[in-house]
């Protein structure tokens, strides 16, 4: 068979180097969107039965769980959704929308899930991840520290991944479809064989044995593939088996995985390259590329995972971030916008708004202008899409990178990364008020922190307090993180994803911060007003009285963003001072999603004149109502954050316009969303989200969820459905900065 | 920059405006305005001296050339106000130093003084409220003469400017076909017009009456329909 017929380049052929295939292979398209098409009755049919089950499942929490089965590859049957009308296959079980058990991660949240949605787990499945197999959870629990633990109980750290999968790791599904099973097994067979040759020390038997697991991944995934009657051994053949091999391999990843973000990669410019053969080949029509896409589309869109209501809310809305990032340019600055980037967006009118898959544009200044108009059409009619500068990510990370979860790049199958959780930083200030003493919970956090009993902060003195805070817990946070990613490595390691990456992969560990924001106004409190604490009868801060007005950050007023690019760099170099497992490397996000709410509920009052749990701004965005100057001043204080050297996990920016302050027409509103695109990356900002939504939509889907099926908006970094929002959470978006025109 | 002497007095800045003008611009609102429009959304700047900021030109441009990145082929700046043209100094100084930075101008004018020439010499762009055609109207509208907001357009006609007009659509006051004809004849034989905006009247203005304790003249007045105003503006282009 002519698995490569017309495809230009060699290097890619005898090693494995999708990225290599890409920049050879690709057609560059720089026209307008008139080519696309609607979809076609297979993929209505498909996607009006996902609908009603969606439906169904909203009103239940699940719609089912498969309790006697224990997660993997290939441990379900082949599952269905309308088999004549389907033209991708494979479902994570036997059924859709039905979830798996996976104890791997630890069995607390197992138990917990199946108990709040009135399910009981399998008497022997249970029996056996109690009694004889650990788990993560177990592993971790056996070694965290005593700091850690406190740290973790009062919400210093948050979000720790101790008790389920760790997720943010992209495996690179598209070398399935490039070379076929059968060659990704000899690659790895090569390279245990090459360690063999080296000293075997522990760092290399660690090794052997994950190659020897990926080598087993492998199998499974090709048997897996085989119950749904396909043969992945080999390449893919056209475009429909391409699409179809990628598939296999993502949902392998979360078949044996429930990780928090299993996010896909970059997969559309690779397969237009298919696409394109295809259509030069005269054996698919525009319509049947479109219905491939529509339908890969809504298999992702049927991703599941079993959580608690908790971590839903948390994080809002049942999420699972199937990221794909779309667009950006080669090395040589050339765009990567294809025919396939404009259909994977297209997916959000044909198969009408969604959270997931997480579609994610790499946002340069040299896209073609028709593309960058396309996106700004469907952000401004979907609410769907999350904005990244390629331009500031590219440098650092090459032409084939792809995001995780909503802003940390990672170059495809080269690197991975151990994600980290947040640290509180609003909290840790108080702690160096407070002499290292939580102020909601009581109880010595932090030791060694001389408590304040000024009638008027000092800013310097506050400053060197907190430097102490915060160096204790870097070394808290990062033996937190070593733990448990040694740990997982141990008991939860993600053998499919793994063996779709390079032996020698490349680690990040990304850290985290959350209370950015307000830690910044507090300092900058601090420093230019007057703040008086209120304390109670123990000496802590109950409140604190301002007098007098301080630079806000969100007013591109240097005095106080100065803070804030300094207050990163600080966490970061702190950060570094510890060694990490596996030798990552330290990367720092600015990121929340949507657990500013609950942080913020965690947390006393602030020295900025924020309430004692009043929810924080999420991410890297100002609080609202403290921009006095507009939007472009807000974007350009998040902007002045640097995220070379500092924050290289990303810094995560919300954005929420009405249409009417958008501009007074359609063509109006696309050519200034697409100037505030441009203008915001050119000073080379991260991230952006847009939401192009009116507040009295929001408030009237509040009181009347069904006239609303599908409102997505954007959150930190993710989409949601804003009808699985708890009301609280409802109404914190409401209440953020609005850009309206007054 | 070697600062001027002369200083503006500004009322608030809008560093993303989205709707003055073409692309994103930077709007200045400026204090201080002879008309007392009767649905005035910015009644805090009609008092001379009273504003918020007062600032030197170059500072001023520094704030805006901070914002650069974002006004790409078409933004810029826009000086609204009140009625920008009261503060004439400041004003011509402000665009003579876009016209240096190469920045996009553009003033969002009542056209309500009588000394603006070398103001129109400077900006590129002319957004004339054109409050009403026939003076009993604009007398009923803004407490003055119809005749300054005349001689100023016709200025601007001479000069040749690039113009959008703009024209507040309120209920009951002048949201009938019948004056939407009349403005249409008003406005048919004027040139370099771009632009003609209805802009359908709504009440966010009313708590800032509250505020600084003056009488709202239309009280209980809806806001406009813009439905309606679409159906008035199709009369309008339909040209």
């Amino acid at each position: 068979m002519d698995y490569y017929r017309g495809f230009r380049g060699d290097n890619w052929k005898d090693k494995i180097n999708v990225s290599d295939f890409i920049i050879n292979n690709y057609t560059l398209y720089e026209g307008d969107d008139k080519f696309l098409v609607g979809p076609t009755d297979k993929t209505k049919k498909v996607w009006s039965k996902c609908e009603k089950l969606i439906q169904e499942e909203l009103k239940k929490g699940i719609l089912d769980v498969d309790t006697k089965t224990v997660s993997g590859i290939n441990n379900y049957a082949p599952g269905y959704i309308d088999k004549d009308n389907e033209v991708i296959f494979g479902l994570q079980t036997d059924a859709p929308l039905k979830r798996i058990v996976n104890p791997f991660g630890g069995v607390r949240m197992v138990r917990e899930s199946l108990k709040a949605y009135g399910y009981t787990w399998d008497k022997d499945v249970e029996e056996k991840f109690t009694k004889y197999r650990k788990t993560h959870n177990d592993g971790v629990f056996d070694a965290y520290t005593s700091d850690i633990r406190k740290a973790r109980h009062v919400g210093l750290l948050t979000g720790l991944p101790d008790a389920y999968g760790r997720g943010r790791i992209i495996g690179d599904y598209r070398r399935i479809a490039l070379y076929g099973i059968n060659f990704l097994v000899e690659e790895k067979k090569k390279d245990l064989l090459e360690l063999e040759k080296v000293e075997i020390t522990e760092e290399i038997i660690r090794l052997r044995e994950e190659v020897s697991m990926q080598i087993k991944a492998l199998g499974e995934i090709k048997d897996m593939a085989a119950s749904y009657g396909f043969d992945i051994s080999m390449p893919a053949l056209n475009a429909k088996e391409a699409t179809q091999w990628v598939y296999f391999g993502y949902l392998a990843a979360i078949k044996e995985n429930n990780g928090a973000a299993m996010s896909l990669g970059r997969t559309s410019t690779f397969l237009d390259i298919y696409i394109e053969r295809d259509l030069k080949e005269g054996t698919i029509t525009e319509e049947e590329a479109q219905e491939i896409v529509d339908q890969f589309i809504i298999k992702l869109r049927l991703a599941r995972h079993l959580r608690t209501p908790e971590y839903n809310d948390l994080f809002a809305g049942d999420p699972t971030w199937v990221t794909e990032s779309i667009g950006g340019l080669t090395s040589d600055l050339k765009p990567l916008v294809t025919k396939n980037s404009f259909r994977y967006l297209h997916t959000l009118i044909n198969l009408s708004s969604s959270p997931e898959p997480n579609l994610t544009v790499l946002w340069s200044e040299k896209l073609p202008i028709n593309f960058k108009k396309y996106c700004a059409k469907i952000s401004i009619l979907t609410d769907s899409i999350q904005y990244e500068n390629d331009d500031v990510m590219r440098p650092l990370y090459g032409d084939d990178y792809a995001i995780a979860c909503c802003v940390s790049a990672m170059r495809v199958g080269r690197d991975m990364q151990f994600f980290g959780a947040r640290c509180n930083l609003a909290k840790a200030l108080l702690y160096s008020i407070n002499g290292g003493v939580d102020e909601v919970k009581g109880g010595l956090i932090v030791e060694d922190i001389d408590k304040m009993d000024d009638e008027i902060l000092d800013y310097d003195k506050v400053m060197k307090s907190y430097d102490k805070v915060l160096e204790k817990v870097a070394k808290t946070y990062v033996d937190a993180m070593n733990i448990i990613h040694y740990m997982h490595d141990k008991y939860a390691y993600e053998a499919g994803q793994m063996a779709l990456h390079d032996t020698n992969v490349n680690r990040l560990m990304a850290f985290g911060v959350a209370g950015f924001s307000v830690a910044i106004d507090s300092l900058s409190a601090i420093k230019y007003a007057k703040v008086k604490p209120i304390r109670n009868e123990e000496g802590i801060t109950t409140d604190f009285e301002i007098e007098g007005d301080f630079p806000k950050y969100g007013n591109d007023d240097d005095r106080v963003d100065e803070i804030g690019v300094n207050l990163a760099k600080l966490f970061i170099e702190k950060l570094r001072k510890h060694k990490l497992y596996k030798n990552a490397k330290h990367t720092l996000s600015i990121l929340t999603i949507t657990s500013n709410v609950v942080y913020g509920k965690k947390t006393g009052a602030t020295p900025d004149g924020r309430s004692a749990g009043v929810a924080f701004a999420p991410g890297a965005n100002p609080m609202h109502g403290r921009d006095a100057s507009g939007a472009l001043a807000s974007l350009n204080s998040v902007a002045k954050i640097p995220y070379a050297g500092v924050c290289e996990d990303g810094i995560s920016n919300t954005f929420s316009i009405t249409p009417n302050a958008l501009g007074h027409t359609e063509d109006e509103r696309i050519t200034n969303l697409v100037a505030l695109l441009d203008g915001y990356f050119k000073q080379m900002a991260h991230h952006l989200n847009v939401n192009v939504l009116n507040r009295e939509t929001l408030i009237d889907a509040m009181d009347h969820p069904e006239k609303y099926p599908t409102l997505t908006i954007r959150v930190s970094g993710y989409a949601v459905w804003f009808n699985r929002l708890s009301r609280e959470k409802q109404l914190e978006v409401i209440s953020r900065t609005f850009h309206e025109k007054i | 920059m070697k600062k001027s002497k002369v200083l503006g007095d500004i009322s608030s800045i809008e560093t993303m405006g989205l709707v003055d003008g073409p692309g994103i611009r930077f709007v200045v609102f400026l204090q201080g305005c002879p008309l007392r429009c009767k649905y005035c959304h910015n009644p805090e700047t009609w008092a001379n001296k009273e504003g918020n900021i007062k600032m030197t030109p170059e500072d001023l441009m520094e704030q805006v050339l901070r914002y650069k990145n974002y006004y790409g082929s078409d933004g810029g700046v826009t000086f609204s106000g009140g009625e920008p043209l009261v503060q004439k100094e400041f004003l011509v100084e402000c665009l003579k130093l876009c016209k240096k930075y190469k920045i996009n101008s553009a003033i969002d004018t009542a056209g309500s003084t009588n000394d603006y020439n070398e103001i129109l010499d400077l900006v590129d762009l002319v957004i004339l409220d054109i409050k009403a055609y026939r003076n009993e109207d604009y007398k009923n509208i803004t407490g003055k003469n119809i005749d300054n907001s005349l001689k100023f357009l016709y200025a601007c006609q001479n000069k040749n400017k690039k113009m959008w007009l703009r024209t507040v659509i309120v209920p009951g006051v002048n949201d009938t076909k019948e004056y939407i004809i009349g403005l249409k004849n008003f406005i048919k034989d004027l040139k370099n017009i771009e632009k003609i905006e209805l802009m359908p009247y709504h009440t966010f203005g009313i708590d800032k009456y509250k505020k600084l304790g003056l009488p709202y003249k239309l009280d209980g007045v809806k806001p406009m329909d813009s439905d309606k105003c679409v159906e008035l503006q199709k009369i309008l282009d339909n040209r």
